[in-house]
């Protein structure tokens, strides 16, 4: 390969899925995602692959528990709605360490909500969504190069920890047109599927589960599951700065929001304010170290999000009272424009300045 | 001396959690000789659900996962879709398939999955504690129906082998009790047959039993057995409703 192609972020995902050796796609459609099934559903048969579409998102997330826990890789893509009807089984498959892969292209919400890009969804995400004490692996792009990267690296992780990841993604990467480069990686050498489901030849039988009666021994798996985030976090968090160097004021988003700051911060650095960017990638595990060392250093954070105040919740963990914490978002489908976000930036100059 | 009756392979030598009179024993047993006759037990995976028998895991030894209530047929799909030389066997109670999972087992047997579907009908939900179950009777008392099933407060009882055997999806369907020595021969050899379907490639299969349950009808064992056939037995007739259309298929 190496060669570049113009291509939907969704189709985009699809092939990346592909690329990473997923053979196996259950879906159910709905919008702004269905261009990954559409793609997909011609793409996997010619690789020997199966697409299935599930008569509900509820049956489509067994199957990715079915097809998990069989010890294949495994792809399930959806939208808020429908991420919300897959809560339960996502909680089972993290329940019973099943790895693979799940992508949101976020959609306005709450209820039916509305079908364009929004990040209304970092809570459900993040914070465990479905029952029980559980985190997924959290994948924010913020470009379709990025969503490739991210989709292919997913495969990986969630091998590696035996954990659903999830790659958040809002409406405008997945429909948005970018010139993207699948990379050939190497392949990782990750721990043996010796527990899947696969028929009990020659060996101890296996047992995909995640009931435990006695409450000592649930105890212990919660403390194991545990143990693995508490990894993630000592291993896997990923995040952008930019320009946060010499920078007074720094701005926080993730995903389509930290592009159009970088736009908002090359006009402000125009106008002499020194502004600079802390991009989270992986959004559990948050990256609270970055924000706790760059509140030391700047007196303002603005967070931009396309909803009304979600990850910066995480932004003021990190940050802990060491600087304000501001905050700017547009919702239901509305996107911050850069203008908007240098005025929010402005206004913050101004007041410091009175 | 010729050994005459001995534990199936494929069974653990463990005694089940099930109450005195309850017919699941009936129906693992005759699971495991199923699996030992046709000597797949190597590449057997079952999908245990959420009810009474969610240990049933304990009792059969082969590859198997542990479902949420009501999804075990997707779980299924998923596996076979990975795994299609496996066999794979749901095991769903009535809650389980017949009411929270009914979208599951309708959508899997109209695919046509190369699967088999052991569906115990007892007419309550057991682990629970009794209360009223889709395929409760009219008339029966539960702990959520204690004045009775009547049909203008909680509807009628729900005949899923009738209503699976429309599907063309669908290739054996048929519904046996484990009341009785006679029922329960009979019983084996639908189940037999079921799995025979699958091993040969030629889609879906479902077993419904009709299955006693003392403790959560409030009877002894011998009352709940009479009550099988007094009761269930004209709601719930026995039968095969659907046969592969060439019975010659078989070997």
């Amino acid at each position: 390969m190496g060669e570049k192609v113009l291509i939907t972020g969704n189709e985009a995902i699809g092939e990346a899925a592909i690329r990473a050796g997923c053979r196996f796609f259950f879906g159910y459609p709905i919008t702004p995602q269905n261009k990954i099934p559409e793609y997909l559903s011609y793409r996997l048969p010619q690789v020997g692959g199966c697409f299935l579409q599930a008569e509900s998102e509820i049956a489509a997330i067994y199957m990715v528990f079915g097809a998990a826990g069989a010890g294949a890789r495994v792809l399930t893509s959806s939208s808020g709605p429908g991420i919300s009807l897959k809560q339960e089984g996502i909680s089972y498959i993290s329940a019973a360490e099943l790895p693979c892969v799940i992508v949101n292209v976020m959609r306005g919400g709450p209820g039916l909500g509305g079908i364009l890009p929004s990040q209304s969804d970092y809570f459900q995400a993040t914070k465990g969504g479905g029952h029980g004490d559980y985190h997924l692996l959290v994948l924010a792009p913020s470009t379709v190069q990025e969503a490739v990267n991210l989709v292919m690296d997913a495969f990986d992780l969630a091998d590696k920890y035996r954990n659903p990841v999830i790659v958040l993604a809002d409406g405008y990467i997945g429909q948005m047109m970018e010139p993207v480069e699948f990379k050939e990686k190497p392949p990782k050498v990750l721990p043996a599927k010796d527990w899947a489901v696969t028929g009990a030849r020659n060996r101890q039988r296996n047992l995909v589960k995640s009931l435990y009666l006695d409450p000592e021994e649930l105890e212990q798996h919660n403390l194991k599951l545990h143990r693995k985030y508490l990894e993630m976090a000592e291993n896997e968090v990923r995040v952008e700065t930019y320009l946060t160097g010499d920078a007074d004021i720094i701005i926080a988003a993730y995903g389509t929001v930290a592009r159009i700051a970088k736009t908002a911060i090359k006009i402000l650095r125009e106008k002499g304010i020194k502004v600079g960017m802390v991009r989270p990638i992986t959004l559990f595990p948050f990256p609270y170290e970055t924000f706790a060392k760059i509140s030391e250093k700047v007196d303002d954070i603005l967070v931009v999000e396309m909803s009304l105040g979600q990850m910066i919740e995480d932004v003021k963990l990190g940050v802990c009272g060491r600087a304000n914490v501001h905050f700017y978002g547009r919702v239901g489908g509305m996107v911050p424009t850069y203008d908007e976000i240098v005025v929010q930036i402005e206004e913050i100059v101004k007041a410091e300045v009175t | 001396m010729k050994k005459v009756f001995e534990r199936p392979k494929s069974m653990f030598s463990v005694p089940t959690h099930y109450c005195p009179g309850c017919g699941h024993g009936i129906v693992h047993r005759l699971l495991a000789e199923v699996i030992d006759e046709f000597g797949i037990r190597e590449r057997v995976v079952g999908v245990a659900p959420v009810g009474c028998s969610v240990f049933l895991y304990n009792y059969i030894n082969c590859d198997m996962y542990e479902a949420a209530h009501g999804r075990a047929p997707a779980i299924a799909t998923g596996c076979k879709r990975v795994h299609p030389d496996l066999i794979i066997f749901t095991y769903q109670g009535d809650g389980d398939l017949a009411s929270i999972g009914t979208a599951e087992i309708i959508h899997a047997a109209n695919r046509g999955e190369n699967i088999t579907v052991l569906f115990l009908n007892n007419a309550v939900y057991g682990m629970t504690g009794g209360q009223m179950a889709p395929t409760t009777i009219l008339g029966q008392k539960t702990t959520t129906s204690p004045f009775g099933r009547a049909p203008k407060r909680e509807g009628y009882p729900i005949r899923i082998a009738e209503m699976l055997a429309t599907l063309e999806g669908a290739t054996y369907i048929a519904r046996v009790s484990v009341h009785s020595p006679r029922a329960i021969i009979a019983a084996k050899r639908a189940l037999k047959k079921a799995f025979e379907i699958q091993i040969n490639g030629l889609g879906f299969s479902l077993v419904e039993f009709l299955s006693p349950c003392p403790t959560g009808w409030g009877m002894s064992s011998t009352e709940a057995t009479k009550w099988v056939e007094e009761k269930m037995i004209p709601t719930f007739p026995l039968g095969e409703f659907k046969v592969p259309k060439s019975e010659k298929s078989l070997k």
